[in-house]
């Protein structure tokens, strides 16, 4: 360039001036760019948090009412008359009417309620477990036959409802009457009705009457699910990596392989379950609704996931290792059981973990082997009727009754820490176990 | 040596397992997601009630439920098909075909089938007539003449100059739901009869009467909104000026936001669906199978407690949940029938 003549022009007409400001020009359209470019990530940062916030609100805030539960106070006379009975024996128990001494606790405390409807109304108010609750009470108890009782029982679904949008500012009268919610009123002003922890939202299994409804079963039936889709699929997973990674060559035969394992990773999971359908309950004769089958079609689901990470896993171990093992006379079972697989073993478990919370979500593979079901037994083993926590959500969601909808939210807030912890666990393992080189 | 024991472990464990769950001890129920509902209650009070364990319900819609009740006799089978409608003669024979050959049919009740629109409006008056002009793909020319046009309607008023000049917009089941059959067998075909030369159709030219009768417009007026009948009534909240057709129990649950449509004069109540004066309703079974009668541990109670007063009586619990309770001569006799487990000959 020419030093001593700054204003002679360049070869393409310019000056240095103009070409300085040029470049200065490009500098900041490049910054400007620059910045447009990390707005673009920041903002679609931006759009996926507020998607999660108004989730999480709406889940939250419709959620949270079920997490309580109104229960009503009432003096209960275990009136051998009413109840019909004479002494407490097991005989006697079953034929016992409960629901009488319920209804009479009811007629006590609203004496003024006279007539056939209006007292159906007013018995409706009182949910029908009571008369089981006072049964296993005086069961537990048998010297409480002919005494009078300060009892607190689970309140009917539509009062339940009611009473918390009154206190919510909210009132719902809904399928209640005018006499009936008169009647709560006056419970409520003699401090009778009140709100508390609902227990057996976690302790029940599934329900008709949403007060009585609880995700226990739900709950028991995943962790069968999962028990056996861990069972199965880790070692066979793991087993089918290493052989894949350390021992086969590489051929056509192999790369087939690889291709299908990659295709089964993206087949829809609703494929599995007519699979499952196939084999499990059609040519094995396997009972529907179980979560031994669940298991082994969720296997299926999610091996080509751990065969995937777990190939990675073993792949990120550095030859090095394996030279050295091999180069000490190790034998190459030594050489993978005692070094390449607890250097691999992360990431593996990551990938399990993964694949464990993508079959805890599944309710598709599920409907065709019949775990799409109302169970109302909490179920106490692999080979009993189960659910799982997406399809009770699924069930609960398309449920008629009001009480219902905040029951669902509450589901899947269960349902969303279940899959948080995992998902932490295996940012967790990831983290804590990792080795760098 | 190795290998072989583990295969032969491998097989008698299967062989094993499947022998031991030869047996099952809870019934197994399949069919309808209208009975679904009636059906789940029923269950969990007689688990509740008796040292049986409670059924399993599963809800694959009434198609769906006779596949797999018609597929064999044996514990891998389920026991009941819940059905919101009668067998069909098809259904019937498949199940004798597969040696399901005693059957025993329970007509429980009735459901009524609503079509709503949100609270903060005027209920509508419409009768099956309004319902098929507006909904219809296929209408009866203005002109009077025996031939069809395209569905022209925009507005209510169009269709019946007594309605509100409101656009017509109808949110609906799709065609693989029970609900959507039953509208357009009782509400649709109902209207579409009012019109003389197509009834006579019906019986010189059965599939053209079909095709006007059966077949719901296409151009944008009906919207067809899933199955669950929950998000059509928060869509009706959220649209004052749409209407939406699903199931009487979920109005009953929803009686703050949406009020039901009168159809020929009759709001569906308990009352007007049980004497059949509202047109559109439709009768609810359940289905038995005789042969597992002793094998499933539990079958003749839970019957005793389906068909008892305190069940599907006029104030029993079922009509808590929003079944329409048939009368009681009509439950006598079927309550009788079933207690003898009478079997379905033919249809």
């Amino acid at each position: 360039m020419n030093k001593s003549s700054p204003d002679t022009s360049t070869s393409n007409g310019l000056s240095h001036s103009d070409l300085a400001a040029a470049m200065e020009r490009n500098l900041k359209r490049r910054y400007r760019s620059e910045r447009r470019f990390k707005a673009f990530g920041i903002a679609s940062i931006g759009v996926g948090l507020l998607a999660l916030l108004v989730l999480f609100t709406e889940i939250i805030g419709t959620g949270m009412g079920a997490f309580r539960q109104t229960y009503v106070t009432l003096e209960v006379t275990y009136d051998t008359e009413v109840l019909g009975i004479e002494a407490v024996t097991p005989e006697s128990l079953a034929l016992a009417n409960f629901d009488g001494i319920v209804r009479r606790a009811l007629l006590n405390q609203l004496p003024e309620v006279t007539g056939r409807t209006a007292k159906r109304q007013l018995y409706a108010l009182i949910s029908y477990a009571a008369g089981y609750q006072l049964r296993a009470m005086l069961e537990q108890d048998p010297s409480l036959l002919g005494e009078t009782r300060k009892v607190t029982m689970l309140a009917d679904d539509d009062l339940d409802t009611y009473v918390k949008s009154v206190r919510a500012d909210d009132p719902f009268i809904g399928r209640l009457s005018e006499p009936q919610v008169e009647w709560i009123n006056q419970l409520e002003a003699q401090g009778l009705v009140e709100l508390k922890f609902n227990t057996n939202f976690f302790t029940s299994g599934d329900s008709s009457e949403p007060e009585q409804a609880g995700i226990l079963g739900a709950v028991m039936g995943s962790l069968f699910t999962l028990i056996v889709t861990l069972a199965l699929s880790f070692p066979i997973g793991v087993a089918a990596a290493i052989y894949l990674e350390e021992y086969a060559s590489r051929n056509r035969f192999t790369d087939f392989i690889e291709v299908n394992i990659n295709n089964l990773a993206a087949v829809p999971s609703v494929i599995f379950g007519l699979l499952g359908l196939a084999i499990f309950l059609n040519f094995f004769h396997f009972p529907r609704s179980v979560p031994l089958v669940g298991g082994l079609v969720l296997t299926l689901m999610t091996l080509p996931t751990i065969i995937i990470s777990s190939r990675a896993a073993i792949k990120s171990v550095p030859p090095s290792i394996r030279e050295a093992a091999l180069g000490m006379g190790a034998s190459k079972m030594q050489m993978i059981l005692q070094h390449v697989l607890p250097l691999a073993m992360p990431g593996m478990l990551t990938g399990a973990i993964i694949g464990m919370a993508q079959a805890l979500g599944e309710t598709a593979p599920l409907l065709m082997i019949g775990m799409v079901a109302f169970i109302a037994d909490v179920p106490g083993g692999i080979t009993d009727p189960a659910t799982v926590l997406p399809v009770q959500i699924f069930l609960w969601a398309d449920s008629p009754e009001r009480a219902f909808v905040e029951r669902t939210s509450a589901a899947i807030m269960v349902l969303l820490a279940f899959l948080i912890t995992m998902n932490t666990m295996a940012i967790w393992l990831r983290k804590r176990l990792e080795r760098r080189w | 040596m190795k290998k072989l024991l583990a295969l032969t472990l491998a097989a008698a464990t299967t062989i094993g397992a499947s022998s031991a769950f030869a047996a099952r001890d809870s019934i197994s129920i399949v069919g309808s997601s209208t009975v679904f509902p009636f059906s789940k209650v029923v269950a969990e009070r007689f688990g509740k009630a008796t040292k049986f364990k409670a059924p399993t319900v599963e809800s694959t819609g009434t198609g769906g439920g006779f596949k797999n009740f018609c597929s064999g006799v044996g514990a891998n089978s389920p026991d009941m098909s819940n059905a919101s409608r009668r067998i069909k003669a098809a259904e019937f024979e498949m199940c004798q075909a597969n040696g399901v050959t005693d059957i025993v049919e329970v007509l429980i009740g009735y459901d009524g089938i609503v079509i709503a629109n949100s609270i903060k409006t005027k209920a509508m008056m419409l009768t099956s007539k309004d319902l098929f002009l507006a909904l219809a793909k296929q209408v009866p020319n203005p002109d009077g003449t025996a031939t069809t046009i395209a569905n022209p309607y925009k507005t209510w008023k169009d269709v019946n100059p007594t309605l509100p000049a409101t656009a017509i917009e109808v949110l609906g089941p799709p065609p693989t739901s029970g609900t959507r059959d039953a509208f357009v067998e009782l509400a649709m075909e109902g209207g579409c009869k009012k019109f003389g030369w197509i009834k006579e159709l019906k019986s010189s030219d059965k599939n053209h009467y079909k095709e006007i009768c059966h077949i719901m417009r296409e151009d944008g007026p009906f919207i067809e909104a899933g199955e669950n009948d929950n998000l059509i009534v928060q869509k009706l909240d959220a649209n004052p000026n749409a209407l939406g057709i699903f199931g009487f129990s979920f109005l009953d649950q929803n009686s703050d936001k949406v009020q039901a449509a009168h159809i020929d004069g009759e709001a569906p109540t308990f009352e007007t669906i049980a004497d059949g004066s509202y047109p559109v309703s439709r009768p609810l079974y359940f289905y038995v199978k005789k042969q597992h009668v002793g094998l499933i541990p539990g079958i003749a109670e839970y019957l005793a407690e389906f068909t008892s007063e305190k069940a599907w009586g006029d104030e029993g619990y079922l009509t808590e949940k929003g079944m329409i309770p048939l009368n009681s001569a009509k439950r006598k006799k079927i309550g009788a029938a079933v207690k003898n487990l009478e079997v379905l000959k033919s249809l």
